[in-house]
């Protein structure tokens, strides 16, 4: 087995074992508490964690210094990284110390747009986007060269990932861009939240049929409704996300108490459903603000214990 | 064309509340076509300063001034005349003619009366839209002549976002298009698809405003 980072998601998704990862958004503070509270429900049921960079452009406590609690707690981090907020000298250099602390895993994103954030009034950098950020980070790991053509000393050994949104529009050139992002350096790919099934099998399709599958892990993305609010707000109110009806009315037909314990068997038929479709290498469970439950999710989807790598 | 806005009267009245008489200055060019600057925008300016002084009890005489540009220093001249009378001016050019008014005047105060919002072109009867923000190195053309710098919220070189929902981008409520699904479309209309299947490499911002304020030199044009 060749490895890149030599991270255990990197391990388990070459080894042909599906993969778990979990998504542990940092706090609105410097409450490292908190975030270690929620993080501990994580520990035993995700290869690894993914932590968040300041998600829906709202301020929140760094990506890498979340990702450093998380290794002292002996959680392997997925550090997330947006091109919005910082130019190419800063993210090159985050990387760099991000490696250096021994951080094995980046996702390579582009990041709300702040204008949804609690900072509006900010300016936005865009100076690189996602595509770009993934060939930068490439380049410094496989060629040992910053951006500039600048040597880099001592190369960052990351796994490599990025997102698709299988659900955007036009539907058909978001394969295309996915592919995109694979020729970029992706090595692993997590989806945005899948409740069209219908839509993602036939995205999952014309993956296989452009051989994407063999380049690149496909993860699956995975979030449980709270409640039938949650499920309305995201039909509503999230760009790019489509949630059949028939899941709000099915929320809708039990009880307001019983109404999260409803989304949870949901969550573990949408596992079920995903991992019998071809090409698709692992989920990615993001549980928002609902950690607690992601053990008992996966649980019950036959995903725990999670296999041991060296 | 150089796109702005009329500021709010009340900023205005605010800005010159010490003076006793401004002249408000017009321009002829791209303020003009976009119904913020001209002749008759300097007009109702004078009018409304006017008026609102007289309301207060504290008369402004207002004189009105309507320059060929005010992008070029001899455009600017037949505004001695004016200068060296009154105790500010308030310019409604883009906000290039203030500066060329703060350079010639030194001790003149100047006032901005628009917003330059953005380098654009007018979508209809009473709307503009924004098509360049002047980073000079122009990439369209890899774009099917389309500009996603500008018209992409995030400047994605590799759209589109996750964002892009009926062709709409998701800021703006449905008001924007997403410039990289009609890159899209068009590319497909041109037969040109393939174009955007490679990552797009990294742009050098150093032509940009990021390299430090422009200066454009043509020899063969110089004196």
């Amino acid at each position: 087995m060749t490895l890149t980072a030599g991270s255990k998601l990197e391990k388990i998704l070459k080894s042909g074992q599906k993969a778990v990862t979990c998504e542990c958004g940092p706090p609105r503070g410097a409450d490292a508490e908190h975030f270690r509270h929620k993080a501990a429900y994580l520990k035993d049921c995700a290869d690894a964690v993914n932590v968040t960079d300041n998600q829906t452009s709202v301020v929140r406590f760094c990506s890498l210094a979340a990702c450093r609690i998380l290794m002292d707690m002996g959680i392997e981090p997925v550090m997330q990284m947006v091109t919005r907020d910082m130019n190419r000298i800063a993210l090159q250099s985050n990387v760099l110390g991000a490696a250096a602390l021994g951080i094995k895993n980046l996702l390579c994103l582009t990041g709300d747009h702040n204008s949804f954030g609690d900072h509006p009034q900010a300016k936005n950098v865009h100076d690189l986007d996602s595509v770009q950020l993934l060939a930068a980070v490439k380049a410094m790991r496989d060629e040992g060269r910053m951006i500039s053509g600048t040597e880099v000393v001592g190369r960052p050994q990351m796994f490599l990932g990025a997102a698709a949104n299988p659900f955007a529009d036009p539907y058909e050139f978001r394969v295309v861009r996915m592919a995109k992002k694979i020729k970029a350096g992706a090595q692993f790919i997590q989806t945005q939240c899948i409740y069209d099934m219908e839509r993602f099998a036939k995205f999952m399709e014309m993956a296989n049929d452009m051989g994407l599958t063999e380049k690149a892990y496909i993860l699956a993305g995975i979030t449980p409704f709270k409640s039938v609010g949650m499920a309305n707000y995201m039909k509503k109110f999230v760009p790019g996300m489509l949630v059949p009806d028939y899941y709000i009315q099915r929320l809708k037909g039990v009880p307001k108490e019983k109404q999260g314990e409803e989304g949870i068997k949901i969550a573990v038929e949408q596992i079920q459903q995903v991992l019998e479709i071809k090409g698709v290498a692992g989920i990615h469970l993001m549980a928002i603000e609902w950690e607690e439950k992601a053990p008992e999710i996966l649980k019950a989807a036959g995903l725990l214990p999670r296999p041991q790598v060296d | 064309m150089v796109v702005a806005e009329s500021k709010p009267v009340t900023e205005i009245l605010e800005m010159i509340k010490d003076c006793k008489k401004v002249l408000v200055a017009g321009c002829k060019g791209c303020v003009t076509v976009c119904n913020s600057g001209g002749e008759k925008e300097v007009g109702i300016l004078a009018s409304e300063l006017r008026l609102a002084r007289k309301v207060a009890g504290d008369d402004l005489e207002v004189l009105e001034y309507t320059c060929e540009r005010q992008c070029d220093p001899e455009y600017i001249e037949p505004l001695d005349e004016y200068a060296k009378d009154v105790d500010a001016v308030v310019s409604i050019a883009c906000s290039v003619g203030p500066q060329y008014i703060a350079a010639r005047y030194p001790f003149l105060p100047v006032f901005p009366g628009l917003n330059t919002v953005f380098i654009g072109g007018a979508a209809e009867h009473g709307v503009w839209k924004e098509y360049c923000q002047a980073c000079g190195h122009c990439i369209i053309g890899d774009f099917g002549g389309l500009c996603p710098v500008t018209r992409c919220a995030k400047s994605l070189m590799n759209g589109p976002c996750g964002g892009s929902s009926g062709g709409k981008c998701e800021v703006g409520k449905g008001t924007i298009d997403c410039i990289w699904h009609l890159i899209y479309e068009r590319l497909k209309n041109l037969g040109q698809l393939s174009k955007l299947e490679n990552p797009w490499g990294f742009k050098d911002w150093s032509t940009s405003r990021d390299g430090g304020p422009r200066t454009m030199i043509r020899e063969e044009l110089r004196k």
